[in-house]
Formats: C-alpha cells, structure tokens, sequence
C-alpha cells in the first residue's frame, strides 16, 4: 500500500505573527517549521508501515525551495521518498487540491492523509477539495484510523461526540489533533534521510497555473486588549452595558 | 560624473537595505540563517526531545540532586549519545557543529544534562574511538550510543585539577595485565558508570589510558553529595586499590597527556556552544519578566538600567555565537588548534556565567527562586565556568601563545 502525505512549510506555532506596516505578515527571519496536523499525518502514515499495512510513504510539499527542509524532516520522521513542488506563489486550496490530484493521477495511492487544515491561513479545505476531485470517499478530523483490507474504520472528532465511518480504498483522510502524538527524528535518521531521494517538480509540470484567485484586502493584528473596570452597583452594570458595550 | 552619479546611487541603495531590513532582536546577526538544512533539522528535533520530555523534570531531579538513569535510554534512543560515532557503531555521524547546537540545546534546559552528554560522547566514547582497539570499538561503543553502557572519564585526582600531569594513579605492568592503584575525584557520571577511562601512569611514567569496568575487584566509587551545582549530574570518586585491568582493556594508542587532552577540547568545544544555551535562556527569561512586572507604576523595562542590561546579554550573546560557529566550522575543516577553544571557553562560559548572575538580580526576590530557573542556571554556570580548564587556566593558555612564557608555575 502506497500513502501520500502532503506537508506544509507554516510559520512555527510559537511565533507571535507581526503584521508589517505595508499591511502583509512579516516572514523574514522567523522560524518555520511543518504544520503541526501534517506532522500528526506523517507520524500516522509512519505508524501504519511498521505494522506491515503500508509499503511507501511520500511527502509532498508545495512552497518555496525552503520547503525542502519540511520534506527532509517528513524523512527523517520514516517517510520514504519527497516530492517538492516549487512555487513561490501563495497558494489557495484548490490549486492545492489539483496539483496533488495530479499528483494522485501520477503516483496511485491507495490512501491519502493529510493535516486537517494548516495553522497560517486555517482553511480547512484541502483534503475536501482533493476527496471530491479525485471522487473519493473522505474521513475528516480523524481520531482513529483502522486498516482491514480495504476497508478503513475512521473515528471522527463531532460536535456532539464521535462519528464512526467505513471507507473504501482509495481514500482520503484529514488529522486531528488527537489522532496520535508525533515522534522527534533521531539523529542517525535525520542523517539517513539525507540519502532519500527528493523529486523536484513545477505547478506547471501538472498543467496548473498557481496564480491566487482571492485577493487579500487588509491585513490587521489582533486588536490590544483594553483593561476592564469594576463597577460598583449592578445599576452601573446595567447603565453600561447598555451605553457602552451596547448590548442590552 | 557618470561614474559618480552610480556610486551615489549604489550607495543609497545600501542604506536603505539597512534601513528596511528586519532586525531579529534574539538574533541579531542572523546565525540562523548561516545553518545548513540539516543543521536546523537536528537542532530543531533534538529542541523539541529535549524541551518537552526533560525540561519539565529538571526542576525537580535539581532539587532532590537526583538523576534518572532511564534519562540515559531516551537520550540514546534520541541519538543524543553517539551524535558523531561513525554509523557501524550505532551513530550519527554529525558534524563539530551540530554537536554544538545540540549542546546549546540541552544546556538551555540544564547544564547538569549537557555534561551528561559531553561525557558520554566526547569523554568516554571519543578516547575509545581514537586511541582504542576495533575489539574495544565494538565491545563499547553501540551500548554507549543506545545508553545501554554508562562510560565516565577519570583524569581529575584529589590533589591534581589543573595541574593533571602530575597524577598520581599507578598502573604497574604484569602477567596478562596492569595492576591499578589510586583515586579519581569530581568524576561526572562516576556514581552510575558502567566503565571508567582511568588515565594513570605506567612505570616509565607516561600516561596510559585503561577502561576499568565496575564489578573488577577493587573499583568503587562513591557519589558526591552536597554539590549546588550540575545537580541533576552525579558526580562521583573513583577509588582503585589493586584493581586488575586485562591488557584487552588498555588503550593502545594513547601514550602522555595528548590522548586525555584531545577528550578535553572535544567536551571543551561542545561547552562553548552549551554555556550560551544557559545564557539564553537566562536572557529571555529576564527579558520576559521584565515586560510584565510593574515597579513605581511602570515596566521595569521602561527603566534605562534594565534596557542597557539587556542590551549587554543580546550583545556578549550574540558575539559569542558567531565565535562558536566559526569555531565548529574550523573543527570540520581540521583547522581549530587547542588554543582556539580555550579562547571560546574562557569567552562563552565568562560571559554566560555574568549575564546568568546579572538576569537573577534582574528578577528580584523571584531571581532565587527555583521556579523561575534562572538560579539553577547560575548555580550550574559557577561549576562550567570552573570545569574543563578553569577561566584562569585558559587565560594562561592563550598568553603562552602570545608570550611563549608559561606562566603555570
């Protein structure tokens, strides 16, 4: 069985984004590092070749050529081989979605898991878009994924508890955060990757033009909370929430 | 004119590069960004081991002085302890200069963990490696990179610090072996060692090095207790009286003071990188403490004083890196002597050691207490500034370089 986990280059999660006074967020010199959901995604693909129910693993990430270092931990983590697809462009999710479909086309996997959404734009569209280009069944925000066969037991993560699905192969899953905790690359494996093989690629090379087609408007920090005050009767309450949170 | 006018042009395009470009105040002359991939790979994997599984017991192995052995499986597992043996031996085979960000790495979380690993690695494993035979190789090394097999250095002697060529320790030659008489002391790791590299002098006087492994009748050692220092590290005596050590567990190939000395600037190299690590952790802690707390209605942080203290710990720390990597850089290329890592020594573990002190009166009363680190740090900083060739010591070093004076005596 072949798996094909697609990895983001995000800013890291403990960076405090700035916001630049040109109105874009400033990526220069701040620590990037994988999309937390996509780690959880390549440590469940990792997971499912040590028990002998999966053959290859391949992370494909779509970025910059710095992206070549998500790859590289995605190997030293267990994967097997990296694709990288080079585009400096800021990428929507459907462009995502059909370069991977492409991809899918190419490499026939029998199972596709990627993070359930990633942690700079937070859209939550990309394993949706690919479930239904490529016309697959999708299990998204996995807690549990079972293999039997062909069959895939996934446990997802509801408002009102759990949901149990049955899917058949080929198929789509997306990580929650619960799904497993991801490992650290060991050293001697972190060497070890180095020898994996990365293939390099275009949009182009797949016939997709990456241009975005949303266009960014405004970009705000997070307005400064303001101090609270007490009020000394709930008359003074009422008076304002009335006049000043409007409210009542 | 022509010319002129494109110089001026040349350089305004200079200036606004420097006005415009983004200044990293954590790291301010962008060491990150002269890492290799694979550099950021392991550093930032180990972080994230070290951080998260030993940070969060290190406050409390410093109190109780206590260290768990199982700390030295999950550094094995990690690759933490054979970071460059050679692959055939279980290791990584890494550069000088990812051991040193690794070393940074566990010394921001304690120094106690990275004089664990400087042991393991560079004191115990490295003689083994360099002066030991292929039997020996194999007998060792992959148990120490797995953290099956604990290993600890004896040099250090009651009566003989510095001054290590006078030891005292006798191995006196007989059938099929050395018989082995005298006493190691301030031994990290001694206490839970599986073998020691003892260095004791043969009957022509030179010094030999001969791993000595516990259950050989007449090896004890004994933990020191009372140590405010490297806590979460034990530290132990070695004592030998009429130890037999088979000639299979002599290091053939270190003969006089060079073979303990090549260990010594392998952990002294991996310390310059390490000491910074407590430094900066120091440093922000201070910094971030002092963006909250409110004293005559401001932020300490309003207050010159405390600024200009910040400014002093962003700048000796960051010079100090980029003499580090240069430092690892000139390793991998076999191109650093001795000297030059008694300069980063001194330098680094100075430095580190002041902004420490300087960053626990920055927190006040809070400064002193456990849960805030920082006095842990500073407390271990007293003991690396100390060890591996004392600020003093260096200091003679690098003016018998200048002078070609010793000043030792």
């Amino acid at each position: 069985m072949k798996i094909l986990v697609p990895i983001k280059r995000v800013v890291d999660y403990n960076v405090r984004v700035q916001v630049k006074p040109s109105g874009s967020v400033d990526l220069d010199n701040v620590k990037m590092s994988m999309n937390p959901f996509d780690e959880i995604a390549v440590e469940e693909a990792i997971r499912l070749k040590e028990q002998n129910k999966a053959k290859e693993i391949i992370a494909i990430s779509i970025g910059p050529a710095q992206a070549s270092e998500t790859i590289r931990t995605a190997l030293a983590m267990g994967a097997d081989k990296g694709i990288l697809v080079q585009s400096p462009e800021r990428l929507e999710p459907l462009n995502v979605a059909k370069i991977l479909k492409a991809i899918a086309d190419k490499e026939k996997p029998d199972l596709i898991i990627l993070g359930k959404q990633a942690i700079d734009d937070d859209c939550n569209q990309t394993g949706q878009m690919l479930a239904a280009l490529l016309n697959w069944p999708q299990g998204t925000f996995a807690s549990k994924l079972e293999l039997n066969g062909d069959s895939i037991t996934v446990t997802r993560e509801v408002d009102g508890g759990l949901q149990t699905l049955a899917l058949k192969r080929p198929a789509i899953i997306t990580t929650d955060l619960r799904l497993n905790e991801p490992r650290y690359a060991t050293l001697p494996n972190i060497m070890k990757a180095k020898k994996k093989p990365i293939e390099q690629t275009t949009p182009e090379s797949y016939g997709i033009n990456p241009a975005p087609r949303l266009e960014i408007l405004e970009t705000l920090p997070p307005k400064e909370r303001e101090g609270g005050v007490k009020v000394e009767s709930i008359k003074e309450l009422v008076e304002k929430l009335r006049s000043e949170a409007g409210i009542l | 004119m022509l010319r002129k006018s494109s110089e001026a042009k040349k350089e305004s395009v200079v200036k606004d590069a420097i006005h415009s470009a983004a200044f990293d105040w954590t790291d301010p002359l962008l060491v990150e960004r002269a890492l290799s991939e694979e550099e950021r790979v392991a550093r930032d994997q180990a972080r994230g081991f070290l951080r998260e599984t030993l940070f969060p017991r290190a406050r409390d192995l410093f109190r109780a002085e206590d260290f768990d052995r199982d700390i030295m499986r999950e550094m094995g597992r990690m690759g933490l302890l054979g970071i460059m043996l050679p692959e055939r031996y279980g290791g990584a085979a890494m550069s000088h200069v990812i051991y040193g960000l690794l070393m940074r790495e566990a010394e921001w979380v304690d120094s106690g963990f990275r004089s664990v690993l400087s042991v393991q690695n560079s004191l115990a494993a490295h003689p083994i490696l360099a002066y030991g035979t292929e039997e020996q190789r194999g007998r060792f090394l992959p148990g120490m990179a797995s953290g099956e097999i604990v290993g600890c250095f004896g040099l250090t002697e009651p009566d003989f610090g510095s001054d290590a060529g006078g030891l005292t320790t006798r191995a006196k030659k007989e059938k099929g072996g050395y018989r082995l008489n005298g006493a190691k002391a301030w031994i990290t790791n001694a206490p839970i060692a599986d073998f020691a590299v003892i260095w004791a002098k043969d009957e022509d006087d030179v010094i030999r090095g001969f791993l000595v492994e516990r259950g050989m009748s007449g090896f004890e050692t004994v933990k020191i207790e009372g140590k405010f220092s490297l806590r979460v590290s034990l530290t132990g005596m070695i004592s030998l009286s009429d130890v037999f050590v088979p000639d299979e567990n002599l290091l053939p190939d270190a003969r006089g003071l060079t073979g303990p000395f090549s260990c010594l600037n392998k952990a002294r190299y991996g310390i310059c990188w390490g000491a910074l690590g407590s430094a900066e952790f120091c440093w922000h802690r201070a910094r971030d403490y002092v963006m909250e707390r409110k004293q005559f209605g401001k932020l300490l942080a309003s207050y010159q004083l405390v600024q200009k203290r910040l400014a002093d710990m962003q700048m000796e720390i960051a010079v100090g890196l980029c003499g580090v990597l240069r430092l690892g850089r000139l390793l991998d290329e076999d191109r650093a002597a001795a000297p030059a890592i008694s300069l980063m020594k001194r330098n680094n573990c100075g430095k580190a050691l002041e902004v420490a002190r300087v960053a626990r009166d920055m927190l006040g009363a809070n400064g002193v207490s456990d849960e805030y680190h920082v006095i842990r740090h500073v407390l271990n900083l007293e003991a690396v500034n100390t060890y591996e060739g004392t600020h003093d010591v260096h200091a003679l070093i690098l003016g018998r370089t200048q002078t070609g004076i010793q000043a030792f005596t």
